[in-house]
């Protein structure tokens, strides 16, 4: 995993880094599993551990060559592509940080692999703005202050422009519902649902 | 994440011949797993619980994404995805019970990744299982359940046995239980077509083996014949929180309701109560040839307890599981506006 200044500056870095190690040494419990896993005869194509891939980000092409084939989505766009903007908050799907759009759906970065994403069209948060003009929804943002730390907006915001696509933030229950997927810990919620709910209103 | 190789499978062929296995038994291990959504495996891989050699992906497998409702049956790809199915106007409108199974089910960005045949084989979530430094009978055979005497708060009262208490954590299954739907299985060795009902174990001495499945067999599609059940019937789901959430207790219930009022048939099912899909069909008995009254509802569902076994901080699943269903059956009364 590589780090980037933004990473290095952030306090949460050092507890995750424990939870990894943590991670990998209750792991090792399994390690017979792996030893009769690689011992077992592998029928069909044999797959690859590293992997060549093009991924369509932002309108862009970009070539990654020699990718370990579990780096997921999210991994490829921060640690190979340096597209910070969006953030890895759980890693297991539950609080919606990484949300991105694949085909035009959002989706948690972190639960698919970048090798499974390829000829699809990625948006993530830094293809929102078009030049200097900031998307609806990020400027509703700002007007409404739908955020204090800030590291669960860019998540926020790509899953509540999804959110007023799917026509599903009808009501403040209603965004309340279908935004279920983006936790904020400092509990801006009630200004994240008045800002989608402003950007749902100018877009009706 | 253990690094494994990647492969996509380019035909069904090549995605059940790999031998893909289903339990999580290491000493049976062939070291393939097949990735469709991802959202449960990912999360099995980044925890340490799972540690495939090789992945098989087979979201690339054409054909497997349809929704077919022409006939007597529906017909659900297993690569359809959550979302999909769940918004699909014809499932929303002729089965209820699916439609809102799927949309209580995680959040609209998993909804978009996970497929129906993957969320039919999500693991638990007991927090033993997903714990990789506790022991757990399900991951590590013979290694002990501390849920029994432990945190079990949120684990299983039905189905279960000494051996483990895990909490079947699915929706989308029991929705389809109630429909008696059907899961069509390929294998190298053909086709099979098995009641849903079948799919799933409870743990019994064996709780690493969660469903029927063999080696290299691959959920291909779902099929729910068209009943009366398929038009009224609803999803009742009841959590912690209200939404992004998982069941303490949830009934799916379908009823056939002659135009004097009276129950022809009825069927219930269960969630977040057993170890696995589970059919209430005394509840079922009770409500035949009576009209849906509050009083009727609460009456058939005290036997849903039958045969539940706590222990200690889930005791009061029990209570709980019973009034959803009364509470589910009650709702059901009333769909299309006709309640008895």
């Amino acid at each position: 995993m590589t780090r980037d200044g933004g990473e290095a500056a952030d306090p949460d870095w050092s507890r995750r880094e424990i939870m990894i190690t943590a991670a990998a040494a209750g792991g090792s419990v399994m390690s017979m599993g792996t030893t009769a896993a690689a011992a077992a005869k592998i029928a069909g194509p044999a797959g690859d551990r590293t992997i060549d891939l093009v991924l369509t980000i932002n309108w862009t092409e970009h070539r990654l060559t020699g990718i370990e084939a579990h780096t997921t989505l999210l991994d490829a766009l921060r640690d190979h592509l340096h597209l910070t903007g969006t953030k890895k908050g759980c890693g297991l799907g539950q609080c919606g940080a990484c949300t991105v759009h694949v085909d035009g759906r959002r989706v948690n970065s972190c639960l698919t692999l970048a090798v499974m994403q390829q000829g699809k069209a990625i948006t993530t948060i830094e293809g929102l703005a078009v030049q200097e003009a900031l998307h609806p929804l990020q400027a509703a943002f700002v007007e409404h202050d739908g955020f204090q730390c800030g590291y669960c907006t860019p998540g926020q915001i790509m899953s509540g422009v999804a959110c007023i696509a799917e026509g599903h933030a009808g009501s403040d229950d209603e965004i309340r519902e279908w935004m279920s997927g983006n936790l904020c810990r400092c509990g801006a919620y009630s200004n994240i649902v008045a800002s989608i709910r402003q950007a749902a209103a100018g877009k009706a | 994440m253990t690094p494994f190789a990647y492969a996509r499978a380019r035909t069904l062929a090549e995605a059940v011949g790999s031998g893909a296995e289903h339990r999580s038994d290491v000493g049976h291990s062939t070291g393939t797993d097949f990735l469709a959504g991802g959202t449960d495996m990912i999360q099995l891989m980044r925890e340490g619980l799972r540690r495939p050699a090789r992945i098989m992906d087979v979201t690339g497998l054409a054909g497997l994404d349809y929704i077919d409702i022409d006939g007597p049956v529906l017909r659900l790809g297993a690569l359809v995805r959550m979302s999909d199915a769940a918004a699909h106007p014809q499932v929303r409108e002729g089965y209820r019970v699916i439609s809102e199974a799927l949309l209580l089910s995680a959040s609209a960005q998993v909804r978009n990744l996970a497929t129906l045949g993957g969320n039919l084989l999500q693991r638990t979530r007991c927090g033993y299982f997903r714990d990789p430094g506790a022991p757990c009978n399900k991951r590590a055979p013979g290694s002990g359940c501390p849920a029994i005497p432990g945190q079990n708060r949120l684990n299983a009262v039905l189905g279960v046995s000494d051996q483990c208490i895990a909490t079947y954590a699915g929706d989308f299954a029991n929705a389809l239980l109630a429909l008696d739907a059907r899961v069509r299985i390929a294998s190298d060795q053909g086709e099979r077509v098995i009641p849903l009902a079948d799919l799933h174990r409870a743990p019994d001495q064996t709780p690493w083996i969660e469903t029927q499945l063999a080696h290299g067999e691959f959920i291909s599609a779902i099929e729910a014949p068209t009943s009366f059940a398929t038009w009224r019937s609803h999803y009742l789901k009841v959590r912690d929180r209200r939404s992004f959430e998982w069941a303490l207790a949830s009934a799916a219930v379908a009823l056939d309701i002659a135009p004097d009022g009276t129950v022809r048939d009825a069927r219930i099912a269960v969630g977040g109560v057993a170890t696995r899909p589970w059919r209430l069909s005394a509840v079922e008995d009770r409500l035949r040839g009576r009209r849906v009254t509050a009083d009727v509802a609460r009456e058939a569902a005290q036997v849903a307890g039958d045969g539940a076994m706590a222990h200690g901080r889930n005791a009061y699943k029990i209570e709980l599981m019973r009034r959803t269903v009364a509470r589910a059956i009650e709702e059901t009364g009333m769909v299309g506006g006709t309640a008895a």
